[in-house]
């Protein structure tokens, strides 16, 4: 596959008052590829992802996906182009059917002008995001009795819903048990193939089994860059993270 | 939601509009009255409902959205000798008008500042009542002119002509719920209520959706505080005090948020228990308040959100 650039950054920054969580990120993100986000904690990837997906303004640099300048974009308006963001915190509807759940995640994408879509076409596409996540059986539970890890499948089923060309997915099997890691990670390898995925994640078994590329951050700057192997032998990145 | 569903409760709703169209074959004079103006207030608690109930705006300001109507078609009347029926088209482009420009404003803040703000428009709105005294006559107010409170040649101040006024203002504000309530737009709004962030990065634009929900909600207000001034007749201060923002949240609250026909259920119930305390101690406020406390014991949700929440799940 050619090499085309999905995303890209250029001198990010955001400043907290004196504090500088992302400090002059210049950052490039192929089409298709899966991208790991890995560092220590406080390193700035959640605040990075923020400001790709629009959740908070940058204080310098720009933000260009799909050959466009967004930096300006609201969020909303980045979702509609095809970033799609998973919570960190579990963050569903918690009065709503599972299928509801989804159903608003399709419902936007799926509508012409000023008319809702089509209620079958709208059922279908809800299910079938439901069914890839392996919670189609589950659809007229409310997501606030789902199990966590259930819950978590359901907050990606929404970003799929939303048919996006890169799902952010922040810290997704935190919290969750080995079997249902082992279902995330067959999850992520099949949604890749035909959108990119770049993924915050601190287990590093995930993380070598699934990217592509992985991109180290400390204290808001990139500190490596690489494949699994690269990043597995690379000096600097022991020393700031892998600790061994 | 199955069609089976959707008939029982359009049957439902057009259960009501059939028994309180037949009401007012059998009911005493004082209870004929008091009902049209029940109805016409249960339509301004509709409206209030779609911004507060639906889409979780807990508003201050609606008394100045019911009073930008009942102002419009009152002074248009009194200065212009605009009858009945612009009068109404007037309450309604002032109701939205009103809210369109102070939601712009309030809707950049959420929440307990959201309700502070609309508040103090509402209260501006209510003292400018008074400053402009020289015309509105500040809550001393003024009559409508009785040859002006006409409808297609019907004379609104006769009490069947009221009656059926006040029924075709309520099944046009309730029709307009239900469709809300049923529409792709209304679970949107449920959403936003539920948690606008996750809405926000589902790609909806939630501000636009608030703004166009606050917009129908004191369009809603406009019309009946338009409407409410051609049927009875008189244009006060009162009706812009906070007495009036206050009012459609406690009948909402009484009959159940984001339910369509609880907004009705509360003001009904509302209106007979002041009525009726009051006929039996000055203290009727105490009375009041115990009926409420034991409804927040046994009907958090309100009534029919409570009933909805236990045995029917089907209702909208």
């Amino acid at each position: 596959m050619a090499a085309v650039t999905l995303l890209s950054t250029e001198s990010l920054s955001k400043h907290f008052g004196g504090l500088t969580a992302v400090d002059g990120v210049s950052f490039t993100f192929l089409q298709g590829e899966v991208r790991a986000l890995i560092g220590p904690n406080g390193a700035g990837k959640t605040t990075f992802v923020n400001l790709l997906s629009g959740r908070i303004p940058p204080s310098s640099g720009r933000v260009i996906f799909a050959g466009e300048d967004i930096t300006r974009l609201p969020a909303h308006t980045r979702v509609n182009r095809g970033i799609a963001y998973t919570f960190q915190i579990t963050s569903t509807f918690t009065g709503m059917s599972a299928l509801e759940n989804v159903k608003l995640a399709c419902q936007h994408q799926l509508s012409k002008g000023f008319f809702g879509p089509d209620l079958d076409v709208l059922e279908r596409a809800s299910l079938s995001a439901l069914e890839r996540v392996g919670l189609a059986d589950r659809r007229d539970e409310i997501a606030g009795n789902l199990s966590y890890g259930h819950q978590r499948l359901l907050e990606v089923a929404m970003g799929l819903g939303l048919a996006p060309k890169l799902l952010i997915l922040d810290e997704p099997t935190q919290g969750l048990a080995d079997e249902e890691i082992a279902v995330f990670v067959a999850l992520v390898r099949e949604i890749a193939l035909n959108a990119s995925v770049l993924l915050i994640e601190h287990n590093m078994d995930v993380v070598m089994g699934v990217a592509d590329t992985i991109t180290v951050l400390d204290r808001g700057r990139i500190l490596a860059e690489g494949t699994p192997e690269e990043i597995r032998q690379n000096e600097a990145v022991r020393r700031a993270y892998l600790g061994n | 939601m199955t069609p089976h569903r959707v008939s029982k409760a359009a049957a439902l709703h057009l259960g009501v509009i059939a028994v309180l169209f037949a009401l007012q074959f059998v009911l005493p004079d004082y209870h004929h009255v008091n009902l049209a103006r029940i109805m016409v207030l249960a339509s301004f608690a509709m409206g209030y409902n779609i911004a507060f109930g639906y889409t979780g705006l807990l508003s201050l300001g609606h008394a100045m959205f019911f009073a930008a109507g009942l102002y419009a078609a009152g002074l248009m009347a009194q200065f212009a000798g605009v009858g009945a029926g612009g009068g109404l088209v007037l309450g309604v482009i002032a109701g939205l008008v009103t809210a369109a420009a102070v939601g712009g404003l309030a809707l950049r803040t959420t929440g307990v500042s959201f309700m502070i703000v609309t508040l103090m428009f509402a209260q501006a709105a209510f003292l400018a009542t008074f400053y402009f005294g020289e015309y509105t006559r500040g809550d001393e107010g003024f009559v409508i002119p009785s040859h002006l409170r006409t409808l297609f040649g019907l004379s609104l101040f006769e009490p069947t002509t009221r009656y059926f006024v006040a029924l075709a203002l309520f099944a046009l504000c309730m029709a307009i719920s239900f469709a809300i309530a049923r529409s792709s737009m209304g679970r949107v709004l449920a959403a936003i209520r539920e948690n606008e962030e996750r809405t926000r990065m589902l790609g909806y634009n939630v501000f636009l959706y608030k703004l166009a929900a606050l917009a129908i909600s004191g369009a809603i207000a406009g019309a009946v505080g338009a409407a409410y001034g051609m049927l009875f007749g008189y244009v006060g201060a009162t009706f812009a005090s906070i007495q009036y923002s206050i009012l459609p949240l406690l009948w909402v609250l009484m009959g159940g948020a984001a339910t369509v026909l609880g907004p009705f259920v509360g003001t009904l119930l509302m209106f007979y228990l002041v009525d009726i305390s009051s006929g039996v101690t000055t203290a009727n406020m105490l009375i009041v308040g115990l009926a409420l406390i034991g409804l927040i014991l046994f009907f958090p949700k309100g009534i029919l959100g409570t009933l909805r929440e236990r045995v029917a799940p089907w209702l909208p």
